[in-house]
């Protein structure tokens, strides 16, 4: 039995399946600098989101409403099938359309691309948080938060790379996409993947998942898309929800697709030196003030200094006019 | 010129001892209410700084309580040193005597008090400390309105969310070294922190620390309250 299920494809396995995916899994937990090592290591799963084969149907979004059972409101058409506006605390994946006319050909190309949380394998998010387990990450790749954790505070927002979490205005609690952790965790793919009717998005090990893209990209550079390519971005460490480009060497085409997205440097010295040097000199005054408190010599006035004041301030009023 | 050295408020009481009113008590509760936002603020704003600090959010009733208190205390800080620093700055104001009083800054230190120039209200490390927190403070309540994500989300973007967040982190740091060196200060120095208590100070006190400002208070036979 794999330690993790290999695709949504298939149905759910109809025997007893325990939980697969446990505290003993994770790899790192926000603001836990002491977590013990994981008894093991679940092999790396990803969601392949092949661009040029989604047909814009929003299945996946259905879907995922329905498995995470949130309600986003509705909203007005304004002229393009996105809908809603952005991820919302309501919605995890959203399908963005722009339209780009390509400068080679002169043709109007129509992406899509399902945007949503990509699982950074050096997340983002999870080194802005200041909450103990709010943010967790297991060894299959999964990111996932843990809302009874979180305070709400969004400094994951700022620490995110792609601008995924989302703080709920009712619970005061961030969202974003889970992977579907909790059917992973029971031998299921993802919701999404599982709706998808073009198989546009499917999943699987990491490994399996890059394969399959090097058939996917090959047929698409065999089709004139020279420059198709998988978009797996080092600069977060790859992460475990990829895409397939028709257009690979310019991904802010979609809609905004990070070219190089890596966690910001200002970010990086927030929750680095700035976290280490701040407490280590505010340590360090703190214990120097009590120690010479203790220690050395305090001011004091003297008796001189009292009889000086008096003979300035001599008897009365009268005295000094 | 001379009312710009002395504060309402202040007043000589001779006798023996000499007494002096250095605050008086609206300036005091103004002080006191301050004091007590910066520390449940630098409380609250720890506990979201660094993990081995988070169990102090326990004081607020929890990480989401913390997170949700700490920026209106924040609002309650900043209007309350604004009515501290609508008292204060003119008599902050630097001037020349405080450089001299900084070259002589070792003299403090080592307890040479008497060959220190003679200061007026405050002296130059006062005067510091007065402007640090002022600056200080304005940083932190607008870095701070840009990091208030209930309500201020769309002000800014993520990217300036980025730097207010790094910037507000660093000079809570810093005006909590200042606050501390405050707090060391006016323990070190016996005698003052009575001064934000009951308000007075004994006249040894300002002979010896504030001799500019007692002699212009004993100049003037209108700053005398009745003996003490
Ligand atoms: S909002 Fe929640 S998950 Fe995000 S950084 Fe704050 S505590 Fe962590």
């Amino acid at each position: 039995m794999p330690d993790s299920p290999t695709t949504a494809v298939s149905n759910p396995p109809v025997q007893e399946f325990v939980n697969n995916l446990g505290a003993s899994d994770m790899i790192s937990r926000s603001a836990t600098g002491d977590l013990p090592p994981p008894a093991r290591r679940l092999t790396e799963v990803a969601k392949l989101i092949d661009v040029s084969k989604c047909i814009g149907c929003k299945a996946c979004q259905s879907a995922c409403i329905e498995w995470n059972d949130t309600s986003p409101a509705i909203e007005d058409n304004v002229g393009i099938y996105m809908n809603p506006h952005d991820l919302t605390p309501e919605m995890f994946t959203l399908m963005r359309f722009s339209e780009w006319v390509n400068p080679e050909t002169d043709n109007l190309e129509w992406l899509i691309r399902k945007d949503g949380c990509m699982h950074c394998t050096d997340p983002g998010c999870l080194k802005a948080c200041p909450a103990p387990g709010a943010i967790v990450q297991y060894s299959n790749g999964i990111v996932d938060f843990v809302h009874e954790n979180c305070i709400g505070c969004g400094y994951c927002v700022k620490g995110c790379p792609f601008n995924i979490p989302r703080i709920s205005k009712t619970d005061h609690r961030a969202y974003k996409c889970t992977l579907c952790s909790d059917r992973v965790a029971v031998g299921q793919g993802p919701a999404c993947a599982k709706a998808c009717p073009t198989q546009a998005i499917v999943f699987g090990t990491k490994a399996d998942m890059i394969k399959h893209a090097e058939g996917r990209i090959t047929d698409l550079k065999s089709r004139g898309y020279a420059n198709a390519g998988l978009y797996d971005p080092p600069g977060v460490g790859g992460t475990h929800v990829m895409y397939v480009l028709h257009h690979a060497d310019k991904p802010h085409i979609y809609d905004g697709l990070p070219d190089n997205p890596k966690i910001s440097a200002v970010v990086q010295t927030w929750k680095g030196v700035t976290k280490y040097v701040g407490l280590a000199a505010m340590s360090f005054a703190a214990a120097a003030s009590v120690l010479h408190g203790v220690f050395a010599k305090p001011n004091r006035v003297a008796p001189e200094d009292d009889a000086n004041a008096e003979r300035l301030v001599g008897g009365g009023p009268e005295e000094r006019t | 010129m001379s009312d710009v050295e002395l504060e309402p408020g202040d007043a000589l009481h001779p006798g023996k001892p000499v007494i002096v009113d250095r605050y008086r008590g609206a300036t005091r509760l103004n002080h006191w209410v301050t004091a007590i936002s910066l520390v449940l603020l630098a409380l609250s704003g720890l506990s979201m700084f660094h993990p081995s600090l988070f169990f102090l959010t326990a004081i607020f009733g929890g990480g989401q309580a913390t997170r949700t208190i700490h920026p209106w205390i924040g609002v309650v800080l900043f209007f309350s040193f604004l009515l501290l620093f609508l008292q204060f700055w003119r008599l902050n104001l630097w001037n020349r005597t405080d450089v001299e009083w900084v070259a002589h800054a070792k003299d403090l230190v080592s307890g040479h008090e008497e060959k220190m120039p003679e200061v007026g209200k405050y002296n130059a490390g006062q005067k510091f400390i007065f402007w640090s927190m002022s600056i200080l403070i304005s940083i932190l309540i607008v870095t701070g309105i840009m990091i208030w994500d209930e309500y201020f989300f769309d002000l800014t973007s993520i990217e300036v969310k980025r730097f207010a967040v790094l910037i507000h982190a660093v000079a809570a740091v810093i005006i909590i070294l200042v606050w501390i060196l405050h707090v060391y200060a006016g323990i070190w120095v016996r005698g003052s922190i009575n001064s934000m208590i009951t308000g007075s100070v004994s006249g040894g006190w300002a002979w010896r620390h504030h001799r500019k400002w007692l002699k212009r208070l004993a100049a003037k036979p209108a700053n005398r309250g009745g003996p003490a």
